[in-house]
């Protein structure tokens, strides 16, 4: 077996993906591998805090992208989780000893080859352990863009961090994949999906919907929160959406340089179309979160700019909203 | 957002800007192309923001601590960021128990192998863990 490349990704997760494709031999740029796996979403859940402060996402859930990317294309995978630290590091002892390079879930507070300014409580970082070199292991973490290495105790305390949700040891790896794969029904399916966990979410904390909800909350910030409390808000949506690992935009222009390479690869013009109008909104949420900045920088609660910035993020619900249903109208 | 519009802002703040994330772009015929990025303003206030917030928390706590109302325990759980229910969590207790020990007259008489414990999980020595504040 030839040595593990690691190559840097915007993305954790479907950074993880295409390396471990890449390296069985399966070509997978990053953006096809977050648009087949259907990476792309949006969430707001008021009563959900962190330190006290709502939930935001821009992604799909944690584990989701490896697991459709891979059942899609038809490739025969292993997931295992682990009740001890101890059995998790021999499993993954074992599978290194094969030259098996081994996907996991790991807290970020614990990655101690990361600069401390991203070391928050944050259960659901995937990276890459392709090796080991006497104690260290050897990490390609898809965010970096050098491979690192991290102790024994460090990796075991990343893989057990405890919190919501715990990663429980959580490791990912490709047993077998077949001779040909063909993106072409994979790229439909994870449109399809895509297009249902956005347009259908019977309640209004997921999906186009919830950009909405978040701008209607936005707009009520400065009557029940103190000046604190808002600026402490605004710059948690800045940090999902923008902080680390999405490409810019909230993953915006990450899910549209999808569509703009499906439309290439099934010679499909409307996604091509439908991949500018959607790099326009990633643009839109780049311009919003340069509102929300100002507002946060004068730590002023003036009702206007509230109101403002509530009426952009109105604005690119909308249009998220028609973007998504003329998506889902794509005829194949 | 266009290859020439991808922001190059750089933060030393806790070495931000040692990660040089990869951003998605444009370039003039509307291809999309891959870019390394320093950071952006906007993003980096936010961090920035979040760090400092945290700081205030825990001088918070501190006074507390230092006026005899808190235990030790809330300001070392503050100090490795967690929240009640993570700690919770790594002690293997109810989210009540846990705040019965931030009480300083519950913490006083606190056995030793619970000690022990809260030091691993905070990776202090139990000096430092009993001491702290006095």
């Amino acid at each position: 077996m030839h040595p593990f490349q690691h190559r840097q990704h915007a993305h954790c997760e479907s950074g993880v993906t295409a390396n471990l494709l890449q390296h069985n031999g399966i070509s997978i740029s990053e953006p096809m591998a977050f648009g087949i796996g259907a990476g792309i979403f949006f969430g707001h859940l008021p009563f959900v805090k962190v330190n006290g402060i709502p939930g935001t996402t821009f992604r799909i859930w944690p584990g989701y992208i490896f697991k459709r990317v891979t059942q899609r294309l038809g490739i025969k995978i292993e997931t295992r989780k682990f009740s001890k630290p101890e059995q998790a590091m021999k499993a993954l002892d074992q599978a290194l000893a094969q030259n098996i390079p081994v996907g996991m879930i790991a807290g970020v507070y614990y990655l101690d080859y990361l600069p401390d300014a991203f070391r928050f409580h944050f259960n659901a970082h995937n990276l890459v352990v392709y090796g080991k070199q006497g104690e260290q292991y050897l990490v390609s973490d898809p965010v970096l863009s050098e491979p690192s290495v991290i102790g024994y105790d460090a990796l075991a305390d990343a893989r057990f961090a405890k919190g919501f949700p715990e990663p429980k040891g959580k490791m990912y790896l490709v047993r077998q994949v077949p001779e040909q794969v063909d993106f072409t029904k994979a790229i439909k399916d994870g449109i399809r999906q895509t297009c249902f966990f956005m347009s259908s979410p019977p309640v209004p904390w997921f999906g186009v919907n919830a950009i909405s909800l978040l701008a209607r909350r936005i707009e009520q910030y400065p009557h029940k929160f103190t000046p604190r409390q808002c600026s402490l808000y605004l710059g948690n949506i800045i940090r999902m959406q923008e902080e680390i690992g999405t490409g810019g935009g909230g993953f915006r222009f990450l899910y549209a340089a999808f569509l703009q390479e499906a439309s290439l690869y099934t010679n499909h013009q409307q996604l091509g179309k439908l991949s500018e109008r959607y790099t326009a909104i990633g643009d839109q949420w780049r311009n919003f979160a340069y509102s929300a900045a100002r507002i946060c920088k004068a730590r002023n609660t003036d009702l206007v700019s509230y109101n403002e910035l509530s009426r952009q993020l109105l604005d690119i619900g909308e249009k998220e909203k028609k973007f998504f249903r003329d998506l889902k109208q794509v005829k194949w | 957002m266009k290859i020439n519009e991808v922001p190059q802002d750089r933060e030393d703040f806790k070495g931000k800007s040692e990660v040089r994330k990869l951003m998605y772009a444009t370039r003039d015929d509307g291809s999309y192309a891959s870019v390394n990025s320093e950071g952006w303003e906007v993003e980096n206030l936010a961090t920035r923001q979040a760090w400092e917030a945290a700081i205030e928390d825990l001088a918070a706590v501190e006074r507390d601590v230092r006026a005899g109302r808190l235990s030790p325990i809330p300001y070392f759980m503050q100090k490795c960021l967690m929240e009640l229910p993570v700690l919770a969590r790594h002690m293997g207790k109810w989210q009540w128990q846990i705040k019965r020990h931030f009480k300083p007259a519950v913490f006083a008489k606190l056995p030793q192998p619970i000690l022990e414990k809260y030091s691993k999980v905070f990776r202090i020595s139990i000096e430092e863990l009993i001491n702290f504040g006095k």
